[in-house]
């Protein structure tokens, strides 16, 4: 039998980064993955002839390029294009545009609002500089509260000394940005309806919370910490759908020796006197490895793999109540000519950006509420993009896919499993909301694929379908993700990481978990990663 | 209700098309476009502005030597008036607005709660009840949240009013052959409106280039003749237009600031410790402690008191002929004291000066042995130079015609 020093469960992207670090590190290392494909949450399929699907992750701009220079992706076929502003249509046949350059974004708030329109500085000023304050803080392991090693209390400093380079002012911001809704926070700045709920889409995508809910500004934050090529905030579209970031992953790890095994769900990790020995697969092989390093959220790792009685008992507690909530879907659609909206003028670069439906942070918290009744939004907020307006490989010439990520979708419908009636209806409710602003609409369809927690979870082996491995709330971040005592990858299993989305810094397609982890798993091996770049200096 | 609902959202939609045309022309933009021998420009808050028309040297001295039109509009005006207008500006602003005349205009600066400097600019006072302040950077926010208990009503006019800068010694010549009868009677800062095409053009004797010379403000329908009245008047003087490039060599000379560029703005930067208070940037002169209370008072009186200001600003003169521009000022050619702002060779001082950013106590305890390190790039190489500079007072330049009244006609 062979044995491997490392294996990884799930070839997600995290899963493959740290691969990656570790097989560069002079590991022999094993990612074992479910599905006949890797990518995990970012893949491209096509799911009919002629259509690449980037039917999970859809944007990029979290991805650290820290991780794509030292994992040489570029090389490997990455490339990340940024994309043009978006809309939010109006419910008048009127819209609110986002355009790159700055003075027409100043003019299209002030066809709302003058006010608005010159508050926007400050407000992406105060944005910035909360970002600027996380952005170094994602490549870095939290500090953990509960070990108080000498490495602990250094990292302890930096924040604090982080921290320190804040006026009081400041500090008061950060503290009420981590703990506000987003909802309370634009009201701060903004006056308009429509630019409002525009701002406020980023504070609850993902997130089993409406704008209301306190917390939600910290989610906007996490959106707005990427960047592409420099330009923070900045969001693009990878080359060939979200597989591309996975697909160049793979390339680069197999390129040094490492071994990917698709087809080969990991159905228990064994454990032998609290520590680790392998893995053992669906169909009954056995692989045996020093470590094992999870891709699979904080739940599926400790509920499903791991027997309970290797684990302590408040260990699997935590566990149990980490927040996970489904609270989202996708409908992807192919098509077979460029949709109009009459309420943008021909040519217009919204087309390649994002677009929305929901015009009013009532109407997304109303979404909401549909959600806490067990049921998906009557009147969804849909993110809707058309990557193919600026990437030619994912279709051919004139035809189109369409990435609808939808809002709220609940992980059961009304307290029982969905079904497949339950997922068309929920399919058209949001094929509906589209056609209501795009004549014709339902006449360009090709092919369609609908996707609720159910789906995602079967597929993807995200609990819930939750997009984010658990919730980016501020009682599930830093030293406190996934668990208190367990945020530094580590396990109470010797020999048993984790590395996916349920670890600092949480979700997103962003690689700083996975590298993250392969550091710490380096650092208890006593080794040094041939190359691993800190983050880049925030000046 | 309802039609004034549907028209507000008709005079959205029909303001859309604002993308077909990122940059804004301005009213003057016909002119200026047929007066560009070399096409260019750049971008000013949003506008198409020209950096040159013809030579920049050469636009120089048609504000030194004769007169100089440069197109003022894109500046962001606000008009604020009502009962308490006087009352509410002079919370805002440092300087005390009481003692600023109906028809006459002052400079100043406003701050937020920290005394930090969110920007300055020229206060107009067109009545008792009546101004317009004219800034770099806008505000509206700021302006209409402080207006909290007060009676006024603020509104911004950037895009309806045109202003045009005509400056030099034969600027008044220009005005009394354009028709502008009684000009000659306006001290520096005085303010007086004129009949132009059945409305009104409001002269100010202001600039910002230290020379003899007025600002005009229009209605946006009016520009276009209000140039040609002065073009036509102009042309026995030697009159020309100009870009921002000219007018940057003037007010330099007279010492004078410009916002995020020789010192960043509260609301603008994102870095905490860039902001910087009025004495730390040479405003110190336009905080009048005796006036009723003011946003920032207590902080600038208390940074004073616990002599807590960490920064200064200062005119340098350098030796040698080279621009010292962002070069980093040193103490004894070793210690780091700060940063060059702006600098050119001046052709009217015939010096090497600058405005420079240090940090205290370089600057005001240790006022000798400064000097700048200078990286001139010759031909793909750098030329390092440390030259010795000297604080001087500012402006650099000072001219007896800008402030003769009655004005001269050369």
């Amino acid at each position: 039998m062979q044995k491997y020093d490392a294996l990884i469960v799930g070839g997600g992207h995290n899963g493959l980064v740290t691969a990656c670090y570790l097989q560069r590190a002079g590991l022999n290392v094993v990612v074992v993955e479910k599905n006949g494909w890797v990518g995990g949450a970012a893949t491209s399929r096509e799911l009919t002839p002629g259509f690449l699907y980037s039917n999970c992750s859809y944007v990029c701009s979290l991805f650290r390029p820290e991780i794509m220079r030292d994992l040489e992706l570029p090389k490997h076929g990455l490339q990340v294009i940024a994309y043009e502003g978006g809309a939010v249509f109006t419910r008048d046949g009127d819209y609110l545009a986002s355009y790159r350059d700055h003075d027409s974004h100043r003019r299209e708030f002030a066809r709302y609002s003058k006010r608005d329109a010159e508050a926007y500085e400050r407000y992406a000023r105060d944005v910035t500089r909360q970002c600027r304050f996380i952005q170094p803080l994602l490549m870095r392991t939290a500090p953990d509260p509960f070990g108080f090693r000498p490495r602990d209390l250094s990292e302890f400093l930096y924040l604090a000394k982080k921290f320190g380079e804040f006026s009081p002012h400041e500090m008061a911001e950060t503290l009420r940005f981590w703990t506000m809704s987003i909802s309370d926070f634009l009201d701060e700045y903004f006056e308009t309806d429509v630019i409002k709920a525009y701002l406020a889409l980023s504070g609850i995508i993902g997130t089993a919370l409406g704008p209301m809910s306190p917390g939600t500004a910290y989610v906007l934050l996490h959106h707005y910490m990427g960047e592409v090529d420099g330009s923070v905030g900045a969001w693009g579209y990878a080359r060939g759908g979200m597989g591309a970031v996975t697909q160049a992953l793979a390339r680069s790890f197999e390129a040094v020796g490492g071994t990917i095994r698709t087809d080969a769900e990991v159905s228990k990790i064994l454990t032998r006197g609290g520590r680790t020995t392998g893995v053992v697969l669906a169909n009954g092989d056995e692989i045996r490895a020093d470590l094992v390093v999870s891709n699979a959220d904080v739940k599926r790792t400790f509920l499903k793999l791991v027997d309970e009685d290797a684990l302590p008992g408040d260990f699997v507690h935590r566990v149990k109540h980490f927040k996970m909530r489904g609270s989202s879907g996708k409908v992807n659609i192919a098509l077979d000519s460029l949709p109009e909206f009459p309420a943008l003028p021909e040519g217009s670069s919204c087309l390649r950006g994002d677009m929305h439906f929901t015009d009013s942070i009532e109407r997304m918290e109303r979404a909401y509420d549909d959600w806490k009744d067990g049921r998906w939004s009557a009147d969804p907020f849909l993110d809707m993009v058309i990557p193919t307006t600026l990437d030619p490989t994912m279709a051919s010439p004139g035809k189109h896919f369409m990435s609808c990520f939808v809002q709220y979708c609940p992980p059961k419908v009304e307290g029982r499993d969905w079904t497949d009636a339950d997922r068309d209806a929920f399919a058209e409710t949001v094929i509906g909301q589209i056609a209501d602003y795009s004549p014709g609409f339902r006449d360009r369809i090709v092919h369609m694929e609908v996707r609720t927690p159910r789906e995602i979870e079967n597929e993807v082996g995200l609990t819930e379908g939750n997009i984010f491995q658990g919730e980016l709330t501020f009682d599930q971040l830093l030293f406190n993700r996934p668990v208190p005592g367990y945020a530094q990858y580590r396990s109470p299993i010797h020999g048993l990481y984790m590395c996916g989305s349920s670890t600092h810094p949480g979700g997103g397609v962003m690689g700083a978990p996975g590298r993250n982890a392969a550091a710490e798993i380096l650092r208890d091996l006593k080794r040094t990663p041939e190359q691993m770049s800190k983050a880049h200096d925030v000046i | 209700m309802n039609a004034m609902t549907k028209s507000a959202a008709e005079l959205r939609r029909a303001a859309r098309d604002h993308i077909l045309a990122p940059r804004l022309e301005t009213p003057f933009h016909d002119r200026l476009m047929a007066l560009s021998e070399v096409n260019d420009w750049y971008n000013w808050a949003g506008y198409k502005a020209p950096h040159s028309l013809f030579d920049s040297e050469l636009e120089y001295f048609a504000i030194r030597s004769t007169a100089a039109l440069f197109d003022i509009s894109p500046m962001v005006k606000y008009r604020i008036a009502g009962p308490d207008a006087e009352r509410y500006l002079n919370r805002l602003t440092l300087r005390d607005v009481m003692k600023l005349g109906v028809n006459r205009v002052h400079y100043t600066a406003w701050c937020d709660d920290h005394g930090h400097v969110l920007d300055d600019g020229t206060l107009f006072r067109l009545g008792a009840q009546e101004f317009r302040l004219c800034c770099q950077e806008r505000h509206l926010p700021w302006l209409l949240d402080s207006a909290f208990g007060f009676t006024v009503d603020i509104r911004e006019e950037t895009e309806e009013i045109a202003g045009l800068a005509l400056q030099g010694p034969t600027s008044y010549a220009v005005l009394r052959d354009a028709g502008f009868a009684d000009v000659e009677k306006l001290k520096p800062f005085d303010i007086a409106a004129f009949p132009h095409e059945g409305s009104d053009v409001t002269i100010s004797r202001t600039g910002f280039t230290g020379d003899l010379g007025y600002e005009l403000f229009v209605q946006r329908a009016k520009a276009l003749s209000l140039w040609d009245r002065l073009w036509a008047a102009g042309q026995p003087h030697a009159i020309r237009a100009i870009g921002y490039g000219a007018l940057n060599q003037t007010r330099i000379e007279a010492g004078f600031i410009v916002a995020n560029a020789d010192f960043v703005t509260a609301e603008g930067s994102l870095r905490a410790l860039r902001v910087r208070m009025p004495d730390e940037i040479g405003l110190d002169w336009l905080v009048d402690p005796d006036k009723p209370n003011f946003n920032g008072r207590r902080a600038i009186l208390d940074a004073r008191r616990n002599q807590t200001l960490k920064h200064i600003l200062v005119g340098l003169e350098i030796e040698g002929n080279i621009p010292a521009e962002h070069a980093i000022v040193y103490h004894r050619k070793k210690h780091e004291a700060g940063l060059v702002t702006a600098a050119i060779w001046s052709p009217t001082a015939k010096r090497n000066i600058a405005i420079a950013s240090l940090e205290r106590p370089y600057g005001s305890k240790f006022t000798d042995d400064l000097w700048v390190e200078i990286y001139a790039m010759r031909e793909l190489k750098y030329q390092k130079m440390m030259k010795r500079a000297k604080i001087v007072p500012r402006p650099f330049v000072k001219l007896a015609r800008r402030t003769a009244t009655p004005p001269g006609l050369t």
